[in-house]
């Protein structure tokens, strides 16, 4: 062996090592970096006594110990590391540090940005609680939105296309929210300010993707996944922000301040706006240090709303109460299918494609079943009676919502059926739900654009 | 002649701080140090040097930083602290007292 060739094994055999070591989580980078150090130096010093390199690497391992219980040593030593760090890792040297900082920077450039976009329109006189509530709300979308879509194309480094679309739509969608000025009791102010979100998500997930959603076939999954994890961040920011506004206000009443007009006008609108960024952020960052919160929620959840759905067809089985229909009530069960398909969407957003049928499929179509079952009542009970209501701009958009939901879960439903009676692979279910995505943005877009034209004002 | 366990281990903090005393050094030389001062009795298991030096750090007895070996790698070095020092003292108190116990006894029996 010459004795280049023997180097190049060396290093191979120590990048082996390195890599086994640096998988403990007890261990890090540095640890990692002063114990090949030290294997280094030792393996140097029994070639030198005259082992060849395999020989004198192979005991130099033996005497580092048993790593097991080196890595036990270890986590004893830094219980700390066991928990695992949201924050980027400190690591001297590590490479990927710059980087890591200049993400730091534009996501804390963007999250004041947006604090500041929602202030923007206060300078032309347009305040929250007054007659301009009605701007903002259609608008909410649109202050922080555009910048989250951005961040996420930057972090994708998304070319000159799927910029230039992301702009066209998020000023499309400025127009059509601004362009016609609603009556004070219309139907189509709050319909709007509800669909555009919807719709601007949709953008949100082009970005996600770096462009090209339907190009991008595995990466969609992956945004759903992102979108749960910020929802469930933001909720625990907007819990801390809660706390943190509370405080302010008791310390400023201690001393005979009113703070109100900040908390009201400043803190909780700013804040609210930057959340949605520093939360993206945070779920960019630890997405492959801890395990995804959402999935554990539908797991605890999915078995409850069975529960649920089942006491109420019962209930309304032994009574026989009919649905009463109200005006509510097609909105009610609407939530109630969103609920179901997205508490369907994150199990399967979790799951593994090829693992068997298990006890949770079953409650999963257990569960689409009965929501479809209870919403068939409703809708029944809708249909008798549907004269009688004419259609509204209100009605019309929660009927089609309605049907647009029901379609995906009884695809889902379907799918899950062929999946449990082993007809067909878990990956068509999954794949029918993320083709059916797009939908909903679609009638969300829909809604903002046409429904005014149709509706009138 | 293999020495116990736990002797092992409540004999590390005091070795390594004595040699810290000395001078700065980094981990594999205070290793090889210890099985030069025990004659190659004291056996250590290379790694778990590593976790004693890491509680010291954390103790504030040692303080270390990042340089760079004669062979140009990156090299984590230790040098004693004000705190280390007094611990230093206070375990070398402790230790004269076990030692005259049993110097006592068996120099004793011994002499009997």
């Amino acid at each position: 062996m010459t004795p280049a060739a023997g180097s190049a094994s060396l290093e191979q055999q120590i990048a082996h090592w390195r890599q086994y070591l640096g998988n403990r989580p007890a261990m890090q980078a540095p640890d990692v970096a002063e114990l090949e150090d030290h294997l280094r130096d030792q393996v140097k010093l029994l070639a030198a006594a005259g082992l060849d390199e395999d020989e004198a690497f192979f005991i130099a391992v033996r005497r580092m110990g048993n790593l097991d219980a080196l890595s036990r040593e270890f986590a004893r030593e830094h219980p700390e590391r066991l928990w695992k760090q949201l924050t980027a890792p400190a690591g001297d040297g590590d490479a990927a540090a710059p980087a890591a900082r200049a993400e730091l920077g534009i996501v804390i450039a963007l999250a004041i940005l947006a604090a500041l976009a929602i202030k923007i329109p206060a300078l032309f006189g347009l305040q929250m609680n007054g007659p301009g509530g009605a701007f903002y709300a259609r608008n909410a979308g649109l202050f922080v939105l555009p910048l989250l879509a951005a961040y996420l194309a930057w972090k994708r480094r998304a070319g000159v296309a799927a910029w230039t679309w992301l702009g066209t739509a998020f000023a499309a969608a400025a127009f059509c929210a601004n362009l016609h000025s609603f009556g004070p009791h219309s139907d189509l102010q709050p319909l709007t300010a509800l669909h555009l979100p919807i719709a601007l998500w949709f953008a949100v997930g082009v970005a996600y993707v770096g462009g090209g959603w339907f190009a991008a076939a595995g990466r969609r999954m992956d945004f759903v996944r992102f979108s749960g994890e910020l929802f469930i961040y933001y909720v625990l920011i907007a819990l801390g922000g809660g706390l943190l506004t509370a405080l302010t206000l008791m310390m400023f009443r201690a001393i005979g301040v009113d703070a109100e007009w900040f908390a009201q006008g400043w803190l909780v609108p700013c804040g609210a706006m930057s959340a949605v960024i520093v939360g993206s952020w945070l779920v960019e960052a630890k997405q492959s240090v801890i395990e995804n919160m959402a999935p554990v929620l539908t797991r605890l959840f999915t078995p409850l709303l069975v529960l649920v759905l089942l006491a109420f067809l019962a209930t309304m089985a032994w009574t026989g109460h009919p649905v009463d229909v109200q005006r509510e009530v097609l909105i009610a069960f609407d939530v109630l299918l969103a609920l179901v398909a997205g508490l369907v969407l994150y199990a399967a957003s979790a799951r593994d494609p090829l693992a068997a049928p298990g006890f949770f499929d079953g409650m999963q179509l257990l569960l689409v079943a009965c929501a479809l079952l209870v919403d068939a009542l409703a809708l029944a009970a809708i249909a008798r009676r549907i004269s009688a209501f004419g259609f509204s701009a209100n009605r019309v958009a929660a009927l089609a919502e309605n049907l647009i939901l029901l379609v995906n879960l009884a695809g889902v439903a379907w799918y899950y059926t062929a999946f449990l009676r082993r007809r067909g692979a878990f990956a068509m279910l999954e794949q029918w739900q993320v083709a059916y995505l797009p939908v909903y943005p679609a009638w969300a877009a829909f809604v903002v654009v046409a429904f005014p034209l149709i509706f009138g004002l | 002649m293999e020495l116990g366990k736990d002797l092992v281990a409540a004999s590390a903090t005091p070795l390594v701080l004595a040699i810290l005393a000395e001078r700065e050094s980094y981990g594999y030389a205070i290793l090889k140090r210890v099985a030069a001062l025990s004659g190659g009795h004291l056996q250590w298991t290379d790694g778990m040097l590593y976790p004693v030096l890491h509680r010291l750090e954390r103790q504030g007895c040692v303080a270390a930083k990042w340089g760079v070996s004669d062979s140009g790698r990156r090299r984590k070095y230790y040098r004693i602290t004000a705190a280390g020092r007094a611990q230093l003292a206070a375990q070398k108190e402790q230790w004269r007292v076990v030692d005259d116990a049993l110097r006592g006894i068996w120099v004793k029996r011994r002499t009997t």
